[in-house]
């Protein structure tokens, strides 16, 4: 508005409605609650009873997977044979067998975001890893490692063009495109896998340089000192961003979480951190050799969390997405390329299934026609769903698949040490996504319950 | 008073006519919407108010007529038209995102970046000092999700989004159909508060008792035709209904057309 009007400037005070008649948005509803801790606190206390209230109020945010994972850990630290599964060897080895999950599940997060699925990637992944590993074999093609995956990625972002468009131009339903593309996609990869002389299992192992770059991607690893400062360098870069981001909202007169918020988050990234690298740096391999460093697929998972985290979090593409899943007319109405983004997310989740893919082939060392996708792609969305992300849309974060995708792994690791069979790990699975769901659903009840009057 | 020079009021409507296929829904209206004054435009369902505001929103673009803005015709034939004069619209169902804040609301489509990134910290300023300026809100709760607040509050945000952008003139639909009696008041003031501060407000109820509690001039639509345009104070409740319900049939005319010859019948 132009007009002449009392402007309350930058006060850092909360300014007092004017007017006997103004409107206070805390007082006049039971919304308090949902208020996120960090813009009603400015006391440890108060943030802490702010979380408390929250959390009863139906936001439980990443409460319950933390809960689960703790859970997960207890149990099956306590049953494993010999106490082996918080054992540094077999915590690595969890990280390993976790990273496609995780990765798949952060891809799936784009597309659950708008209230979408892609139920392809499961078989979408396998193809760009098939053809990256295809066009390094020395006896073929022989391309370098590099133009290989580039070329995986860009194919599985077409993929994802093509599927999209048909989508949101043709306006199908997600569901029925993509289990479409599960079943074209598998069949492709089984084309891609008859190529060469390789009868249908192109391999990554052997000594080639070019070649062990692939392998490398799972099962390579830095030096211990290497570990130390990059986790050092990361640390440092994030708790000067979060301190930075603090005093410039207190600079310019904004509520600002208390300092020893800022310090405690900090802290506690710094744990573990150090804890991650420490337990990575313990050799873990069989009496008489040596095995330790951080895995590279740490680095690519963590990279592939820094990236999306940032571009949903920050930038205007990501909050497109959610206002998308919040409410799509909103989002077309405030002038939104609804299409565009859409369009977009698809593109970006088969991308990202890609990376997933060069994981999954790397941990196989190489490509065969038994990946069963469809089993990777519903572990992907229960990893997602388990981490806290909505089927519904709108909610949702990268870090979700990560969680998740760890008590996916959890689960297979914790079963495995006890040389169940896989039914028992398909059932446990199971259950764990059932218990996710009903915490979203019975979350979701209190929300709108207690939050409009 | 309707007044045959359309310069007086900020927004002046002509001869405006629509129809769909058979179906005549606007013939012949005629509407001011002066600036810093709330004017009430009533009718019964299927009278043609919500044809009348997608006409002027830029939404359905009427088959014959005149639009003056400030006095200057224009023709509004979309919402970014009606955007780029400084008409907003805020619609029934407010079209608000549940899952993202009040700030995130406010700001939606038209983000303020910073090195290409959301500047967040500009833009909860902004949105606060909007609110505070409006009377709505506390700076410390412009961070809850919109899908916390209360039907009362979820109107003033979708108002304060709307006038948030330089608007000149604010159409509200049914702003109070679906909220209770605190509620109501709380939206009440709100819409004085624009009027205070200068903006032109097109109310859209048909419940006379916020029409009579905050509008300055009640426009009556029966079936497609203005009936009345008069200030309020010349109108009283009986009068208003009767127009509501039968078109004012047997009553004097208290509003006129620019010709002065009637009441648009």
């Amino acid at each position: 508005m132009s007009q002449a009007v009392p402007s309350s400037g930058p006060d850092p005070a909360p300014p007092a409605p004017e007017g006997p008649e103004a409107v206070d948005l805390i007082a006049a509803t039971g919304a308090a609650p949902l208020l996120p801790p960090e813009v009603v606190a400015q006391s440890l206390g108060g943030y802490a009873r702010a979380q408390v209230l929250r959390i009863r109020g139906g936001d439980s945010g990443m409460l319950p997977v933390l809960l689960g994972l703790i859970a997960i850990s207890v149990v099956f630290q306590t049953i494993s044979p010999g106490h082996v599964f918080l054992s540094a060897g077999n915590i690595v080895n969890l990280f390993q067998q976790s990273a496609v999950f995780m990765v798949l599940a952060m891809a799936e997060i784009f597309v659950m975001l708008l209230g979408e699925i892609d139920l392809s990637i499961g078989f979408v992944g396998p193809v760009g890893a098939v053809i990256a590993v295809q066009l390094v074999q020395p006896s073929t093609t022989n391309w370098p490692w590099w133009a290989a995956i580039v070329v995986s990625l860009v194919v599985c972002g077409l993929i994802g063009a093509v599927q999209g468009a048909l989508i949101t131009r043709l306006r199908l339903a997600s569901f029925i495109v993509t289990l479409a593309g599960l079943l074209i996609f598998n069949g492709v990869l089984l084309i891609v896998l008859a190529f060469g002389p390789f009868s249908g299992y192109p391999s990554l192992s052997g000594l080639q340089k070019n070649v062990h770059t692939l392998y490398d991607l799972m099962w390579g690893h830095v030096s211990p000192a290497a570990g130390w400062i990059v986790m050092i360098l990361l640390v440092g870069a994030l708790s000067v961003g979060l301190a930075l981001r603090d005093s410039r909202r207190r600079r310019s007169g904004l509520v600002a979480p208390p300092t020893s918020i800022t310090a405690i988050k900090i802290g506690l990234m710094a744990a573990v951190g150090v804890a991650v690298v420490a337990v990575c740096n313990v050799n873990r391999a069989a009496v008489g050799s040596t095995l330790r460093g951080v895995p590279w697929a740490i680095f690519i998972v963590l990279a592939v969390l820094g990236a999306w985290s940032f571009l949903l979090g920050r930038t205007r593409y990501g909050r497109y997405v959610y206002a998308i899943g919040g409410n799509p007319e909103a989002a077309r109405r405030a002038g939104i390329n609804v299409i565009r983004v859409r369009t977009w997310a698809f593109i970006l989740c088969a991308f990202t299934a890609g990376i997933a893919g060069l994981l999954y082939a790397s941990y196989l060392g190489g490509m065969s026609n038994n990946v069963n996708g469809g089993q990777l792609v519903l572990y992907a969305v229960a990893a997602a769903v388990i981490g806290g992300t909505s089927m519904f849309g709108g909610r949702g974060k990268a870090v979700h698949g990560v969680l998740g995708g760890l008590v996916i792994g959890g689960i297979y690791n914790g079963m495995y040490l006890q040389g169940l069979k896989v039914q028992w790990e398909y059932i446990v699975t199971g259950l764990v996504l059932i218990g996710a769901v009903t915490i979203d659903a019975l979350s979701r009840r209190n929300a709108t319950t207690s939050g409009r009057s | 008073m309707t007044d045959a020079r359309p310069e007086w009021a900020q927004l002046a409507v002509r001869g405006l006519y629509k129809s769909f296929g058979a179906v005549q829904a606007l013939a012949d209206v005629d509407l001011d919407v002066p600036a810093g004054q709330v004017t009430a435009l009533c009718g019964d369902n299927g009278a043609g108010k919500s044809v009348l505001i997608k006409c002027i929103a830029g939404i359905h673009e009427p088959d014959r007529g005149h639009m003056y803005w400030n006095g200057r015709p224009v023709r509004i034939r979309s919402a970014h038209d009606a955007s780029a004069l400084g008409i907003e619209t805020v619609y029934q169902d407010l079209a608000l995102a549940d899952n993202l804040d009040i700030v995130q609301n406010m700001f939606l489509g038209r983000e303020r970046l910073r090195h290409r990134l959301l500047d967040e910290n500009d833009m909860e300023r902004a949105a606060g000092e909007t609110l505070a300026r409006l009377g709505v809100t506390t700076v410390r709760s412009i961070r809850q999700p919109v899908g916390s607040l209360s039907g009362g509050q979820r109107q003033s945000v979708a108002v304060a989004k709307a006038v948030m952008w330089n608007s000149k003139m604010v159409i509200l639909d049914e702003p109070t159909a679906a909220l209770g009696v605190t509620q109501t008041a709380m939206v009440l003031d709100l819409v004085r508060r624009l009027r205070d501060h200068g903006l032109g407000v097109l109310l859209i109820s048909h419940n006379l008792n916020d029409v009579f509690a905050v509008g300055d001039r009640i426009a009556v639509l029966y079936l497609g035709r203005m009936v009345v345009q008069a200030e309020a104070a010349s109108l009283d409740r009986q009068s208003a209904v009767e127009y509501m319900t039968t078109g004012g049939f047997g009553l004097t005319p208290v509003g006129g057309r620019p010709d002065g010859t009637g009441a648009g019948l």
